[in-house]
């Protein structure tokens, strides 16, 4: 059976890991090359690596970690952020992304999905996409959430779909933070809409919200970052888990 | 030493870098000469079959490859090309296998491509799966797939459908999962194929 994906997601700046990381063992709680290593022994299934390295400059660095990781880890692994044009995909391929993912880019030009699934295959495409309620209805955010557009969150993911998405990565902006739960009915009322896979993320904070986001949406992956990164999930626990609740996981 | 037949076809940084990490050695077989210069033999593969082939045929290595007698490892859209045919691009391809190669849509009631990871049943007296549990877990990106056969799989995996996660005929070893990307059972599977 194929397995349900639980995949850590690593905001690095300048190739160092931002957000706060409580891990117990690690030498370096900033070098994202050993968080990734110590996620991959834990049993994560794969790892998202969110650059918001601000100037054009230090993106030097940024390959320099795609090279790194790929190196030493041997699960697939996403880069997300800075990505504007196929050049900068095609240099994350060279350095040994697994995938890359694009957002506010694919929004404002949407043909770039078309180009890298030509370009690259559809399996090396994830567009993430950031969602949030207004007046009942999902819109696709840009800038991290704060800026709204006009488009409607399930018409972007369906025709990010027919471009050429290999998988799309929904986030409610509306519960990412909130440690209340996954927005589940927006999850599956998405997951219907499409054929290829659909990655949940915002709003995790504790095991049963994992169980509840497949079992509910039945999505193929969920991905969190600051409940692994703090130590408060486990992931061979939260594993247990999802295996006791009758959901496939590796 | 292994030599990774480097005819454009996708990526090969993660393989390289796998094999580094598990201590085998390796070189590229960029052309007809240095063939002889290895052991054993990978063909690595991303992206589409048909365009694979053509660039595999553009090496003048196909000849090679089919007679040489070294084990021969062929990685995903690698392992398609041992095979008669691909459905994508309609494409004949190297026919040491005599299996097909088939689209999963239209096929199956589930997503396309298959992506992410699935447990595999190798059979027992495959060398390429020495100290390889049943159900150990592999990581697959494909949307077309080798059918199942009793002679000639030497794993089997199911996503709706139950097709050839592994081939074996002779000195000839495929896997459409991606071993250098499958944790630890992968590095094992590399491993075994470097000590075949």
């Amino acid at each position: 059976m194929l397995a349900k994906r639980i995949i850590p997601c690593l905001d690095v700046k300048d190739g160092r890991t931002v957000k706060g990381v409580n891990f117990v063992d690690l030498r370096d709680a900033g070098d994202p090359v050993e968080l990734a290593w110590q996620y991959s022994q834990q049993g994560a299934d794969e790892l998202v690596f969110l650059d918001i390295t601000a100037t054009h400059e230090k993106r030097k660095t940024t390959i320099e970690l795609v090279k790194a990781v790929a190196k030493q880890i041997n699960i697939p692994f996403t880069i997300g952020g800075g990505i504007n044009e196929l050049k900068d995909a095609e240099i994350l391929l060279h350095a040994g992304a697994d995938k890359i993912s694009i957002n506010s880019a694919a929004v404002r030009n949407p043909a770039l999905i078309d180009e890298l699934a030509r370009s690259f295959g559809r399996q090396f495409v994830v567009v993430a996409v950031d969602t949030r309620v207004v007046d009942g209805e999902n819109f696709v955010y840009l800038r991290g959430g704060r800026d709204k557009t006009d488009i409607r969150t399930e018409d972007w993911v369906k025709e990010a779909e027919q471009r050429g998405a290999g998988e799309i990565l929904l986030t409610s902006m509306d519960h990412d933070g909130t440690k209340n739960g996954f927005d589940n009915t927006l999850l599956r009322q998405i997951n219907e809409t499409i054929n290829i896979p659909l990655i949940a993320s915002g709003g995790a904070g504790k095991q049963a919200h994992f169980v509840d986001v497949f079992q509910q949406a039945n999505v193929d992956a969920a991905l969190a970052a600051s409940v692994f990164h703090y130590g408060e999930i486990l992931i061979p626990e939260l594993k247990e888990t999802l295996r006791t609740n009758g959901i496939v996981v590796r | 030493m292994i030599g990774i037949v480097n005819y454009g076809a996708g990526n090969i940084f993660s393989l390289t870098a796998a094999l580094h990490r598990v201590g085998i050695a390796y070189g590229m077989i960029d052309k007809v000469a240095d063939f002889d210069l290895y052991d054993r033999i990978i063909i690595p593969g991303v992206g589409h079959a048909g365009a694979a082939m053509l660039k595999l045929q553009e090496t003048g290595l196909v000849q090679h490859i089919i007679a040489s007698g070294k084990p021969v490892l062929g990685i995903c859209v690698g392992m398609q090309l041992l095979t008669a045919f691909s459905e994508e691009g309609s494409a004949e391809l190297l026919n040491i296998v005599p299996l097909k190669t088939l689209h999963f849509e239209k096929r199956i009631g589930k997503k396309v491509p298959h992506m992410g990871w699935n447990s595999i049943v190798p059979k027992k007296d495959c060398p390429l799966f020495k100290g390889i549990s049943e159900n150990s877990y592999f990581y697959f990106v494909h949307s077309y797939f080798i059918e199942a056969d009793e002679q000639y799989t030497s794993a089997f995996c199911t996503y709706d459908v139950v097709f050839s996660a592994a081939l074996q005929k002779d000195n000839f070893y495929g896997v459409q999962f991606h071993p250098e990307k499958s944790g630890k059972p992968g590095e094992q599977i590399l491993l075994n194929f470097s000590q075949l």
